[in-house]
C-alpha cells in the first residue's frame, strides 16, 4: 500500500519536474527569440507607486546609493520622472544631457545642475515654466548622449542643453561606454540614420546570440529590472540616490609635464579623429527642437607643470585647439553655442576635473540662466 | 550556509543516500557532518582557528557524552570504532595542508601536522580522565555546563570577545591590535550549546536515554541544524536515527521540496527584502513617515523568510537523511495574540527556554517560602526568559530590549486574558464580533512584534528612539 503511495508520489512529481522543465525551455526559447526585455523595462513602479528619479538610474555602490547601471534604456527612462505622464500645457520642456557633470557625480539631488536651474523657476513671455531635466548619464561619449537625446525626443523636449568636454570626443572613446556596447541594435540605427563615423560590425558591440538570450543567460538583466523597482522604496524613503563619502580624493593639482592626449602627441590638433559628426547628428536627431552646446567648465590648475596641462586630462595646446575647433564648427553649423570652460573657480571643483561643487554648480547656473533668455527669444 | 553551500551540500547528500548501502547510513550522517563543520566553519584572521574550533566542538560534544553518557557496556567496542573514525577523518582533513591548491575542506590551510596530533593525544587523555573519573558525576555535570555559559558569554559579548581575541593573537603571535569580537567566529557554537546543556540538564534529571558515541555526536553536530537549527530533542532525534532510512524515493522527494521551499524563502523572497529592510544607515536617512513603516515591515518579512528558509532547507535535508527534524515557524505573524506568536516563532528555542528556564523557575518561585503572587512569578519568569532570549543573539542593550520588550508583551497579554476571561468569553459566541476581536488581535500583535524589530535591527539607542519618534510622529 505504502509502496504504491510513494509510486504515485513518485510519478506525480517526475511529472511536474518534466512539465517545469518543458515550460522553462519554452519561456526560454520564447525570450531568445522575442527577447522583450525592452517592453518589460517600460514596466515600472516609478512614477507610479514611487516618485520617478531625478537623474537616470547609476549606482557606483547600490548598498549606499540604493541606485544602480543598467543597461536598459528602456527601465532607465521608466524610472525616471521625464516618464511621468504627458507634458503639461504650461511646461517649456528642456532636458539636459552630458557627462558626470551634468548628472551630478558627489552632489546630492537637489544641487544638481538641474535642480539648481528649476529652482529658479524661469517663466517664459507666454506663461509655460521652464522644466528641466537631468539625462546626464556619468561616462563621457558624445555617442552616448545621442543615444540618450534620441530615447529622450519619445518625451516631447522643447529644448535640449547638450554639455561637452573634449574628453567625449574622441572617436575611439565612442563605443567605450557598456551601456552602448550592451544596446548594440541601437547604436547601429543611429549609424546607419545619421551615417555616424564609426563601424556598426565594432567589435565593442555585444551581440548575444540565442544562447545569450535565454532566461538562464539573461539573468542579470533581470535581476537588474527587479533591484531598481526595489530601490525605489528606499530612494521614496530617503530621496538619495547617489552617495557620497565624507572624504574623497580630490582633483589633481600637480600634474606630469606630458603633452599627450589620446593618441595625440603635440600640435597640430588633427579635428578628423573627434566626432563632431555626432553632434551634428544630434541635432538632426533633435530635428525642429533647438540644441544648446555648452563647453562645460574645467578645472584649470595652478600647480607643477600647469604651464603644460590646464588638469589631469588636457594638455593646454589640446583644449586651446579644441575650443578653437568648436568655435568654428558652431560657426560652419550655425549651432547655438556657449563656452564657459573657465566660469568656475578652481576651487569649486570636486574630485575631477569636471566635477563641481554646489556652489560650483550654482555659478554655471547662473550663466546659463543668463543666457537662456536671449537663445530662446532669438530662437524664436 | 550561502546559495553555493547548500547546492553542494544538498546534492552530496542525495547522492550519498543513494549509492550507500542502507547499513552504512548512519556512518554517513557521522561522517558528512564532521566534513560539514569543518567545510562551512568561515575563515577568521586568526592563524588556524578556522580548524581549531571544529575540533573544539567535536572535543566538547565527546567531553559532554563522556560526563552525560549512561554506562552501558554493550556499545564500548562500537565508541572505539567511532572514536578511530572520528580521529581519521581530522587526520585526512589535515593532511590537506599538504595538497596545495587542491585543498577544499578547511577555508585556510590546516596548521602543522604535529600540532594536530599533540592536540588529539592531549584531548584524548583529558576525555579519558573525564571518562574514568567523571562521567555521570553531579558536579561535573554542572561545572560542563557552566563552561559552556562561560564560552557562549564570551563569543556573544563584545568586549570579551575582543579581549580572548587578543589573547589568542597573543599566542599565534599576530597582531594584537587588529583583534575584534568578530574574529570569533565559531559555527554554530550557540546551537550546540542549547543540544548539550539540554543532554546535560537532562542526564542531571535521570531523563537521558543511553547514546553510543556515534548517536550523540551525530544528534549534536547533524550538519543540516548545525547552522541555524532547529534545537531538537535527543529523545526524538534517536527514534528518528535508529528507524531504517526507509523509502529514499520519498526522502527526496519530500525532502528536495523542502530544500528548494526554503531556498525561494532564503535566497529570493528574504534576500529581495533585504535591499529595503530597516537598517542602521537607511533608519538615518528616512525623511517620510509611511515609507519608514514599509522598511519596517520589509524588515519583519525578511527576518522571517530569511530564518524559515533556512528552517525549510535545515528540515528538507534532514527529510533526505530519514530524519523528521522538528518545525520552527508556523505563520507565527498570522497569530492573534503575542503568546500564540511566540509558540509558532522559533519553536524549539521557545520550547527549549521554557523547559530548561521559565518551568524551572516558575517552579520554585510556587513553591518558595516566599509566596509570591502569581502575578509577580508570570512576570518574573516572563521577563527573564525573554530577556535571556534577547540576549541569546548578542550580549548588547538592543537585544536586551528586544527580549523585555517581548516579555512585557507576553505579561501584558496574560493579565489581559485573565481580566477578559469573564467578559469577553460571552461576546465569542457572536461570530462577527468574534472575528473583530481576532483582526484586532492580529493587528496589534503584528505591529506590536513589528515594533520590538526596530530594537534588533539598530544597535544604537539614539537611532531606535529617534526611529520611534519619526514612526509616530505626524
Amino acid at each position: 500500500m505504502r509502496e504504491n503511495a510513494n509510486q504515485n508520489q513518485w510519478k506525480f512529481y517526475s511529472g511536474v519536474l518534466l512539465k517545469a522543465l518543458a515550460l522553462f525551455i519554452i519561456v526560454s526559447f520564447f525570450l531568445a527569440f522575442l527577447y522583450p526585455f525592452e517592453s518589460i523595462g517600460k514596466v515600472s513602479a516609478y512614477n507610479n507607486l514611487f516618485p520617478g528619479r531625478t537623474r537616470l538610474p547609476y549606482g557606483d555602490d547600490p548598498s549606499k546609493s540604493y541606485n544602480l547601471s543598467l543597461f536598459n534604456l528602456a527601465a532607465m527612462f521608466a524610472s525616471h520622472r521625464i516618464a511621468a505622464g504627458p507634458k503639461p500645457d504650461s511646461e517649456f520642456r528642456v532636458i539636459l544631457i552630458g557627462d558626470s557633470s551634468a548628472w551630478g557625480y558627489l552632489l546630492p539631488p537637489n544641487d544638481t545642475l538641474t535642480a539648481q536651474l528649476n529652482s529658479k523657476q524661469m517663466i517664459l513671455r507666454d506663461g509655460r515654466e521652464l522644466k528641466f531635466y537631468n539625462l546626464g548619464y556619468p561616462v563621457m561619449s558624445l555617442t552616448k548622449d545621442l543615444v540618450i537625446l534620441s530615447e529622450a525626443m519619445r518625451y516631447q523636449p522643447d529644448m535640449g542643453i547638450w554639455l561637452v568636454t573634449l574628453e567625449s570626443f574622441p572617436n575611439d572613446k565612442q563605443l567605450y561606454p557598456a551601456l552602448l556596447q550592451q544596446n548594440p541594435n541601437k547604436i547601429r540605427a543611429l549609424i546607419h540614420d545619421y551615417e555616424l563615423d564609426l563601424s556598426p560590425e565594432d567589435p565593442a558591440l555585444i551581440d548575444g546570440n540565442v544562447s545569450l538570450r535565454t532566461i538562464a543567460a539573461a539573468r542579470r538583466e533581470l535581476a537588474d529590472l527587479v533591484r531598481l523597482q526595489l530601490y525605489g522604496v528606499l530612494w521614496s524613503a530617503t530621496g538619495i540616490d547617489h552617495y557620497i563619502p565624507e572624504i574623497f580624493p580630490t582633483k589633481q593639482e600637480d600634474l606630469a609635464a606630458d603633452l599627450k592626449f589620446h593618441i595625440w602627441e603635440a600640435p597640430p590638433f588633427d579635428s578628423s579623429e573627434l566626432a563632431f559628426d555626432i553632434l551634428r547628428a544630434g541635432h538632426d536627431v533633435a530635428a525642429s527642437i533647438p540644441i544648446w552646446i555648452i563647453n562645460e567648465p574645467i578645472f584649470i590648475s595652478s600647480g607643477e607643470n600647469s604651464d603644460i596641462r590646464y588638469n589631469f586630462y588636457y594638455p593646454r595646446w589640446a583644449y586651446d585647439g579644441y575650443r578653437q575647433m568648436m568655435q568654428a564648427q558652431s560657426v560652419i553649423s550655425s549651432w547655438h553655442y556657449s563656452d564657459f570652460w573657465d566660469v568656475v573657480p578652481p576651487e569649486e571643483f570636486t574630485n575631477t576635473a569636471v566635477h563641481l561643487s554646489p556652489y560650483g554648480t550654482s555659478i554655471l547656473v547662473d550663466a546659463i540662466s543668463s543666457a537662456l533668455p536671449e537663445l530662446l527669444y532669438q530662437n524664436k | 550556509m550561502n546559495f553555493e553551500n547548500i547546492l553542494v551540500i544538498s546534492g552530496i547528500t542525495i547522492l550519498l543516500v543513494w549509492i550507500t548501502p542502507a547499513r552504512w547510513h548512519k556512518w554517513v550522517i557521522l561522517v558528512s557532518s564532521i566534513l560539514a563543520l569543518f567545510w562551512l566553519q568561515p575563515s577568521t584572521p586568526i592563524r588556524n582557528l578556522d580548524f581549531w574550533f571544529p575540533l573544539a566542538s567535536i572535543s566538547i560534544v565527546v567531553l559532554v557524552w563522556a560526563m552525560t553518557r549512561v554506562p552501558n557496556e554493550d556499545g564500548s567496542r562500537a565508541n572505539l570504532i567511532t572514536t578511530g573514525v572520528i580521529i581519521g577523518i581530522i587526520l585526512l582533513i589535515s593532511l590537506t595542508r599538504y595538497a596545495g591548491p587542491l585543498c577544499c575542506i578547511t577555508p585556510t590551510r590546516p596548521p602543522q601536522m604535529r600540532y594536530i596530533l599533540t592536540a588529539i593525544v592531549g584531548i584524548g587523555f583529558l576525555l579519558l580522565f573525564v571518562f574514568r573519573y567523571f562521567s555521570g558525576h553531579r558536579y561535573a555535570l554542572a561545572v560542563v555546563l557552566l563552561m559552556l555559559i562561560f564560552i557562549f558569554i564570551i563569543l556573544k559579548a563584545d568586549p570579551f570577545a575582543k579581549f580572548a581575541s587578543e589573547a589568542i593573537r597573543t599566542l599565534t603571535k599576530q597582531n594584537t591590535n587588529l583583534a575584534s569580537p568578530f574574529d570569533l567566529r565559531w559555527l554554530g557554537f550557540s546551537y550546540l550549546a542549547f543540544r548539550l546543556i539540554h543532554t546535560l540538564r537532562d542526564r542531571q534529571h535521570g531523563k537521558l536515554p543511553s547514546l553510543t558515541l556515534k548517536e550523540y555526536i551525530s544528534y549534536a553536530l547533524f550538519y543540516p541544524s548545525l547552522t541555524a537549527g532547529p534545537i531538537d530533542r535527543v529523545q526524538r532525534f534517536v527514534k528518528d536515527y535508529r528507524q531504517p532510512i526507509g523509502s529514499r524515493k520519498s526522502n527526496t522527494l519530500q525532502g528536495g521540496q523542502r530544500v528548494l521551499l526554503g531556498m525561494f524563502k532564503k535566497f529570493v523572497i528574504a534576500d529581495a527584502l533585504a535591499l529595503i529592510a530597516l537598517s542602521p544607515q537607511n533608519a538615518s536617512q528616512t525623511t517620510s513617515t509611511p515609507w519608514l513603516w514599509v522598511l519596517l515591515y520589509a524588515y519583519a518579512l525578511r527576518i522571517y523568510f530569511d530564518f524559515a528558509g533556512y528552517t525549510d532547507i535545515a528540515i528538507g535535508l534532514g527529510n533526505l537523511h530519514g530524519i523528521a527534524l522538528p518545525e520552527n515557524f508556523a505563520r507565527p505573524y498570522l497569530k492573534p495574540n503575542i503568546t500564540s506568536f511566540w509558540n509558532s516563532w522559533h519553536i524549539t528555542l521557545a520550547q527549549w527556554f521554557r523547559a530548561y528556564f521559565f518551568n524551572p523557575l516558575t517552579r520554585s518561585m510556587h513553591k518558595s517560602k516566599m509566596n509570591y503572587p502569581s502575578w509577580l512569578t508570570i512576570l518574573i519568569g516572563q521577563l527573564s526568559t525573554m530577556l535571556l532570549i534577547g540576549l541569546w543573539h548578542g550580549i548588547s542593550w538592543n537585544f536586551a530590549v528586544w527580549g523585555l520588550w517581548h516579555g512585557i508583551g507576553l505579561f501584558a497579554h496574560n493579565r489581559w486574558l485573565s481580566w477578559t476571561r469573564q467578559r469577553i468569553s460571552p461576546l465569542e459566541q457572536k461570530p462577527v464580533l468574534s472575528m473583530g476581536l481576532k483582526i484586532g488581535g492580529w493587528f496589534i500583535t503584528f505591529n506590536y512584534i513589528a515594533l520590538g524589530w526596530v530594537w534588533f535591527a539598530l544597535p544604537s539607542p539614539e537611532l531606535a528612539a529617534s526611529v520611534f519618534q519619526q514612526l509616530f510622529s505626524s
